[in-house]
């Protein structure tokens, strides 16, 4: 029952990981950009919130109705004023660009905010749990969690495979030449992925500043976790990054259960072994 | 529209970093007219269409579209204002399917006569295979959806960049039959074809490029086929 235990929270906070992860698969995916910024600007999308409870006494999740707006719009503006004009044949320059990015944002929070570690209150609902079975609980916040990664990879599905917008970035990111010649603006679709992107991160970071402390340093290690899942479940391949999440998530919690030192340990020596097994993911896109 | 051709080039230079694809060329299609542009393997065909659906941008002269110039629009503006470029190889969008491909082509909201519907009429075998993925199509299938995405737009000038490519004779027979249908609506067309035979039956007006500048050109009639491989090959 232990055991069952530590693999139903490994899997809880998989949905976690599988936020991060496909904001950044969808990136790529559109653009092939590799965004280096990522994992801070999920810890700056959990500031955002701590302003937003801070000032407007808001609720963690209730503020997700500013945050995720607010992320988006820093994503669309990001995209036009700066990083479109990185993109081309090169793979280097967003790398490069997004890396200085990634350390202005994590230099720009400890100026702001100090190296304090901080925490989302989200009141009543953190200590919550379920009873399962006998010694088998579970807890109300990271089941929201998973239901709501669950939704938004659902809702992102939805949006590719049968909206117009989901129709212009799979072609985008097919041909960009071709998309242009049917009458697509990329500059545009490339913003409002990034958007997209940003929006899922939103609400990645609310829900990671509630679980636990956070500062302005965790980001890269968040990317991290976002590469590993991605990696694991298959490029292009949303509900494969679900099960990347997963999968990262319950190696995670079984490598902490054994030794506390292993947590992190355990994740990485799952993710190289699968990389060294099958490179390209469990569930890679097949591609036409 | 009352004076001028639907689509005006003057003198256009054209590069391709310090290689220059297009030496002053010049060249006037009028409303519902049909142009071929001819010419050998790197003559600067492609370019030329490149520049008119503003893919590329020439750095000398003017390309005036319904007497407005379009010199140094983009391509996504240009589709807008009603030019519209079949790629050459076709370039279907790949993880889309055969009917999305064709409302990609569609999404500009262009009115005008082409729908869905009328493209499937044009074409019937795209409505059997409409929800297979475009790469399932065969050379001449795809060439059909390819045509139809960029008749989606409701276009006034239709570019197509050797459409004859590695199909089967047949099917190229086959796809010109139908050139008429489209060019009735009004809709001007530019071909660009190494297949010279299909050219001149198709076209009324015919450019000749070698190395980058009109070799040749002249009403399809009047052109004999003596002076066309004079032009086309430079002897």
């Amino acid at each position: 029952m232990q055991w069952l235990n530590v693999i139903l929270q490994g899997v809880l906070i998989g949905g976690l990981y599988a936020m991060f992860a496909t904001g950044l698969s969808l990136i790529f995916g559109v653009m092939r950009l590799v965004n280096i910024a990522h994992g801070d600007l999920i810890v700056l999308a959990a500031y955002i919130s701590l302003i937003a409870t801070q000032a407007f006494g808001m609720d963690p999740l209730t503020s997700l109705l500013l945050v995720v707006p607010v992320m988006a719009l820093i994503g669309y503006a990001l995209q036009r004023g700066l990083l479109n004009y990185t993109l081309g044949e090169d793979l280097l320059p967003p790398l490069l660009v997004t890396f200085g990015l990634s350390i202005i944002i994590q230099n720009g929070l400890l100026e702001l905010f100090t190296a304090d570690s901080r925490k989302l209150q989200a009141g009543a609902i953190e200590i919550q749990t379920f009873q399962l079975a006998q010694d088998l609980w579970i807890g109300a916040l990271p089941l929201i969690q998973f239901v709501v990664a669950v939704a938004v990879i659902a809702g992102l599905q939805l949006l590719f495979y049968r909206t117009a917008l989901g129709r212009a970035l799979r072609a985008t990111s097919d041909d960009q030449a071709v998309a242009q010649l049917t009458g697509l603006d990329t500059r545009h679709i490339f913003a409002l992925a990034m958007a997209l992107s940003l929006a899922v991160i939103a609400i990645a970071g609310v829900f990671l500043a509630v679980r636990a402390n956070f500062d302005p340093a965790i980001g890269p290690a968040r990317l991290i976790f976002a590469f590993e899942a991605v990696i694991i479940g298959g490029l292009g391949s949303m509900w494969g990054t679900l099960a990347g999440g997963i999968i990262l998530g319950v190696s995670q919690a079984i490598g902490a259960q054994i030794d506390p030192g292993w947590q992190l340990l355990a994740g990485h020596i799952v993710f190289l072994a699968i990389l060294a097994v099958r490179p390209q993911g469990l569930f890679p896109k097949v591609s036409g | 529209m009352p004076d001028g051709p639907l689509l005006k080039i003057t003198a256009v230079d054209a590069f391709y970093g310090d290689f220059q694809a297009l030496f002053g060329v010049s060249l006037s299609v009028g409303t519902g007219q049909v142009a071929a542009v001819i010419g050998a393997n790197g003559a600067g065909k492609s370019t030329l269409l490149k520049c008119i659906a503003g893919l590329m941008h020439p750095s000398r002269g003017e390309i005036l579209f319904e007497n407005a110039a379009t010199t140094n629009t983009p391509a996504f503006e240009a589709l807008k204002r009603g030019i519209a470029l079949v790629p050459e190889g076709r370039r279907l969008f790949p993880s889309l399917t055969v009917e999305e491909n064709l409302l990609i082509g569609g999404q500009s909201r262009r009115p005008g006569p082409w729908t869905l519907a009328r493209v499937y009429e044009l074409f019937p075998i795209l409505a059997e295979r409409r929800n297979l993925p475009a790469p399932a199509l065969s050379g001449g299938q795809q060439q059909m959806a390819a045509i139809g995405r960029a008749l989606m737009s409701n276009p006034r000038l239709l570019l197509c960049d050797e459409i004859s490519l590695g199909l089967a004779p047949i099917v190229v027979r086959d796809i010109y039959a139908r050139l008429p249908q489209i060019t009735a609506e009004g809709l001007s067309l530019v071909i660009v074809e190494q297949d010279i035979v299909q050219a001149l039956r198709a076209a009324s007006h015919v450019y000749c490029l070698q190395e980058g500048r009109v070799a040749l050109q002249g009403a399809a009639r009047d052109l004999s086929r003596e002076k066309i491989s004079a032009a086309y090959f430079g002897v």
